[in-house]
């Protein structure tokens, strides 16, 4: 399986390590409501076709990714940068650097 | 030259002679044998014997799908088993042996099976394995016994122990298009796809590329077929966007267009080339597949059908054409298709005589009448073979009148005198690494077969392109034009008509009569390498499998190496018959990887040994210098002891751990993990992310800091130090230091996306000495300058920078080992520099070195906790560092940490022991309450670090222990029966020494 990073371009995925579902919503830091910590720490999606996925690129730049695979064929959809980066989702002149 | 050897023709080189040994035989071939081809141009017949009769056994293949002939191929002590005789190239040397056989191939004493066939039958394991449930043997190990030599007596060859010194490669390669399978479709494909400029790899499992063209006879705009292959492939040699892969066999069809291959590089060679491995495994990542893998021939099944003379027809054509080779003086051809009239003439050609084609189709077509005539060969229309008969080789069959319409036999059996039997049962596409990506097989009625899938409008879009016989395309001008269609498609270009060229073949119509076996007595084989006869099949039906996944497990059909490549759909047939339902009804069952079997060297390729990579501090090569004996913790190699001439280990960590408390001492740290925690929002992050508060530290100051997880339990700790306003240098426990970097990443990038905060692994930058002890103010105070250490200055928790030797140094005042200590941190550069320069200064105060063991001495003495106990399973409470909790702010674990199962009374808690035995104490070992050697019982506990402590002078241990708090001052045991250890101890606090801390805050 080949996952496109945003900046490195497309890697093996012995290169990123899996960081769960992505549908999970961290309660406020606050939050008193044990249901929703509950659900968010141990209830995960199980859908037989597109899933919305973490990944960290740890074997690379390190960055978080937000991978949308299809369960069923492996096929990846979507790549993109978990959190919002400034400017440019690309890699900054790729071609200049080699 | 051999009586069975053509003139001319093939891919065999007739003046090179090769020169190999077959069961201690030797024999001579030439350059381009196989190893079946060379023994069957010297008339050997007699390859192996049957898998659990033990029945002769001679080719019924010419290539990879090869059932009988396996051999094991012996390189000095290494030995390859279970290798078909088709698929081994010869070679001056080579060393061939058969495989199950006792004394000899010829004379096998486990022949016998053959009269107890009634009890070899389906599920004969299952049944018997389960032994006599009545009677004088029942539960008996009389059955065991008879077991041993059951098992012994079936079987394929034997596995070597010698260990294997050939070298194996692994390699990554990306194309646009791989063309599987290099025949006339795959080389229109590889030809028409690199004309279109995309990167092409062409991969086939043959050394000699050009599939059937190199057999069939055919011609191709006017020059042989062969000759038309040769000229492509020489073309796509020269090509810079093509690569060619003979001897490469594509097992795996992954996920994502990922395939695995496994090229056979040098196994033809005596000798491998220079650099060159014995395999290489291929891991391809192709934008599009096309798959032009051919057909594989199905035998008939009938009575005697196994006997060695027995061959499918192609395989006999691919002999003679490819190989120079016939497979028989005197042949006669069993058919329900048109395909082996094709076969009679060729071999007629060689120079065999056809004594007749027996054909179960009532009115063969005018051509292959025609085709019977050139051949010579007497045309028995509407007639079967119904036995054959020789002992070790055919000497001849027995015919009889056939109708199709019910499978009935009638009128006179007549004999025949052959000394070869070519049968053919009609072609099955080889679908397999389709299935393997995913595609359902459909069955083809006229065909006869299950086919690929045809790519849908509007389904989802396929990954492969299939061309030629792989899609049911068994005509060379249809596999051609679908050939190049399909390269032109891969290579994502619209197609465009053009002159393809003109093929010249023999006559005939794809589709068989739909008969696939001919009832009469006798052993009729469906699977000839698992020896499953056609009465098996119906025998699993009688007993109730019903399903075609369960026929397979219970009968073992096409589960043996070869995977049932000739044998899946006869057997699927007589199972559909059984059951009175069309084939499609039954189904057919999905091909997993791989292809074909695969050496397991080539899979670990370069990858074998230790693996691990080897973390060393910056001051190893002192360590290994000064007489450290190393210890391996995690990745990381760290000093155990640093021993005296004839001390134990505990002797030496008992030493340098009372020198220590005596005087001072010193230890390497540089393993601790370090993350710089930089940014305006660094001390906030470091709130949530502690349990306790960072924001209020001040510049200068370190802080003890503990993490949890988000589902409450511990998860690491650490000293954190604050250096600037806005920079932070955090500490981690070596093991968890990944972690704990990954799980800061993962947080601000995912939870806290607003937080300026940036964290960076400083781990390796950083080298760090401990040294503690009552003297180790007074050493710091003669070799540091630009700081005073004094309390004023470097109070408890308090960082300085300064110079050791010159080397600027950060110190940071705090305890581990629970005496006065400092932690010395300089560039990693010039770590030994400075740690000579710590000893040097520590040598008139009697400064020792002291490894892990004296460190853990002191620790568990102190009562503090490691990995051992933040064990993932318990709570900041079970570790009595509730105090640590903040309750100004919410962390992380802060909401799920006061669940009901966190805080329940009866949870384990850390506790100490000590032993009342004066006996060591081991760790693992279990606390109960009660002691029953014999019966041990109801754990209440257990020991998570143990050692002999010098300053209490006794044996003592960090326990979990239930409720362990409110048991302190009362008596358990260990019982440790793996080691026989038993005995009374003593539960206490965990703090054993100094417990108020009036040494190290001095």
């Amino acid at each position: 399986m080949l996952i496109t990073c945003p900046y490195c371009g497309p890697r093996d995925v012995i290169e990123f390590t899996y960081q769960g579902d992505g549908n999970r919503a961290r309660p406020e830091p606050a939050s008193q409501n044990f249901e929703a910590w509950n659900a968010y720490v141990y209830d995960r999606l199980n859908p037989a076709g597109d899933h919305n996925e973490i990944w960290q690129h740890s074997g690379g730049c390190r960055a978080h990714l937000r991978v949308v695979r299809n369960t069923l064929t492996h096929e990846i959809s979507s790549v993109t940068f978990v959190r919002g980066h400034h400017g440019s989702a690309s890699r900054p002149e790729a071609e200049d650097r080699s | 030259m051999s009586p069975r050897r053509t003139d001319t023709g093939g891919r065999i080189d007739r003046l090179k002679t090769i020169r190999f040994t077959f069961d201690g035989t030797a024999y001579t071939g030439h350059a381009g044998d196989t190893l079946a081809s060379a023994l069957l141009a010297k008339g050997v017949i007699l390859l192996g014997r049957s898998f659990k009769y033990h029945r002769p056994r001679g080719l019924l293949t010419a290539g990879v799908e090869e059932p009988n002939a396996l051999v094991t191929v012996l390189k000095g002590e290494v030995r390859e088993p279970n290798i078909p005789a088709t698929m081994v190239e010869i070679h001056d040397g080579l060393v061939a042996v058969s495989q199950n056989r006792f004394p000899s191939l010829a004379f096998d004493i486990n022949a016998v099976n053959q009269l107890g066939g009634k009890l070899l039958s389906a599920g004969f394991y299952y049944k018997t394995f389960m032994g006599p449930v009545v009677g004088p043997l029942k539960g008996t190990r009389f059955w065991m016994f008879c077991e041993h030599f059951i098992r012994r007596a079936a079987g394929l060859g034997s596995a070597g122990s010698a260990k294997d010194t050939a070298r194996y490669e692994r390699m990554n390669a990306f194309c646009d298009v791989l063309v599987v399978g290099s025949g006339p479709a795959g080389l229109m494909a590889a030809k028409a796809a690199s004309d279109q400029g995309a990167r092409v790899i062409l991969a086939d499992l043959e050394p000699r590329l050009g599939g059937s063209a190199n057999w069939t006879g055919e011609t191709i705009d006017g020059a042989p077929a062969a000759d038309w292959a040769r000229r492509t492939v020489a073309q796509l040699e020269g090509r810079d966007n093509v690569r060619l892969l003979p001897r490469t066999t594509v097992w795996g069809y992954y996920d994502g267009n990922t395939l695995a291959a496994l090229e056979r590089v040098s196994d033809h060679k005596d000798q491998p080339g220079k650099g060159e491995p014995r395999h290489r495994h291929w891991a391809i990542r192709a934008k599009s597949v096309v798959l032009a893998t051919g057909a594989f021939e199905r035998p008939l099944v009938f009575p005697g059908n196994d006997r060695p003379g027995v061959m499918l027809a192609h395989a006999a054509e691919r002999f003679a054409n490819e190989f120079g080779v016939l497979p028989g003086q005197r042949i006669a051809l069993f058919t329900n298709n048109d395909s082996a009239y094709r076969a009679a003439v060729a071999l007629k050609k060689a120079g065999a005589a056809i004594a007749a084609i027996v054909d179960v189709r009532p009115e063969p077509s005018a051509d292959m009448r025609e085709l019977a005539t050139e051949a010579g060969a007497e045309l028995l229309a509407a007639h079967a073979v119904i036995a054959t008969e020789g002992g070790r080789a055919l000497s001849g069959l027995k015919l009889q009148r056939f109708d199709m319409s019910n499978g009935a036999l009638n009128g006179e059996a007549r004999s025949m005198h052959a000394d070869c039997l070519l049968m053919s049962g009609g072609w099955s596409p080889t679908i397999h690494l389709a299935s393997q990506a995913g595609a359902r097989a459909e069955w083809d009625a006229a065909r006869q077969a299950f086919l690929p899938p045809k790519p849908a409008q509007d389904g989802p879009v396929q990954r492969w392109i299939g061309a030629g016989a792989f899609t049911g395309s068994f005509s060379t001008a249809a596999a051609m034009a679908e050939g190049r269609a399909a390269g032109i498609s891969a290579a994502g270009a619209t197609n465009t008509p053009a002159a393809l060229p003109v093929v010249d073949a023999v006559p005939g119509d794809p589709d068989p009569a739909p008969v696939f076996e001919i009832r009469a007595s006798g052993k009729s084989f469906v699977d000839f390498q698992h020896d499953v006869t056609a009465e098996d099949v119906r025998l699993a039906h009688r007993e109730g499998f019903v399903s075609v996944e369960h026929l397979k497990r219970y009968t073992t059909l096409g589960m043996a190496t070869d995977q049932g490549k000739s044998s899946n759909i006869p057997g699927l047939a007589i199972m559909a018959e059984a059951l009175g339902k069309p084939i499609p009804e039954v189904g057919t069952t999905r091909f997993r990887p791989p292809f074909a079997p695969v050496s397991i060297g080539s899979l670990a390729a370069e990858r074998f040994g230790d693996l691990r990579p080897e973390r060393l501090t910056p001051m190893h090569d002192w360590h290994l210098a000064n007489g450290a004996t190393m210890y391996s913790a995690g990745l990381w190699y760290r000093p155990m002891i640093y021993a005296l001439a004839g001390e134990t280990v505990e002797q030496a960590y008992v030493r340098e751990a009372r020198a220590t408390r005596e005087s001072a001492g010193i230890v390497d740290v540089s393993t601790l993990g370090k993350i710089a925690v930089q940014g305006p929002d660094a001390a906030e992050f470091l709130d949530r992310v502690y349990t306790n508060m960072f924001s209020t530290l001040a510049v200068g100051k370190a802080r003890y800091g503990l993490m949890l997880r988000e589902d409450g339990l511990a998860f690491d700790d650490g000293t954190t130090w604050r250096l600037g306003e806005q920079d932070f240098l955090m500490t981690t426990t070596t093991a968890n230091a990944g972690k704990v970097m990954q799980h800061l990443e993962y947080f601000l990038d995912v939870i806290w996306p607003d937080l300026k905060v940036h964290v960076t692994s400083v781990t390796d930058e950083w080298a760090g000495a401990a040294i503690g002890g009552p003297k180790a103010r007074q050493i710091l105070a003669t070799c540091v300058t630009g700081t005073a250490v004094g309390n004023a200055t470097l109070p408890f928790m308090g960082i300085v920078r300064g110079r050791i030797a010159d080397v600027p140094v950060m110190i940071c005042r705090l305890s581990f080992s629970g005496e006065m200590a400092f932690e010395v941190y300089c560039g990693a550069g010039h770590s030994t520099h400075v740690w000579e320069a710590l000893l040097d200064a520590g040598k008139p105060f009697g400064l020792v070195t002291y490894g892990l063991e004296a460190l853990g001495t002191m620790r568990i003495e102190k009562g503090h906790v490691t990995g051992a106990e933040i064990d993932g399973r318990t709570t900041a409470r079970d570790l009595h560092l509730d105090w640590m909790l903040s309750k100004k702010k919410p962390f992380i674990g802060s909401a799920m940490m006061d669940r009901e199962g966190l805080i329940a009374s009866e949870r384990l808690e850390l506790v100490g022991l000590i032993a009342l035995d004066n006996r060591p104490l081991n760790g693992g070992a279990h606390i109960v309450e009660e002691v029953d050697e014999a019966n041990p019982h109801d754990s209440i506990g257990h020991i998570t670090a143990c050692c002999y402590s010098p300053a209490l002078g006794k044996y003592i241990a960090l326990a979990l222990v239930k409720g362990g708090k409110a048991r302190r001052g009362t008596r358990a045991h260990v019982s440790d029966p793996l080691r026989g250890r038993f005995g009374p101890v003593e539960i206490v606090s965990n703090h054993f020494y100094d417990p108020d801390g009036n040494r190290m805050h001095g």
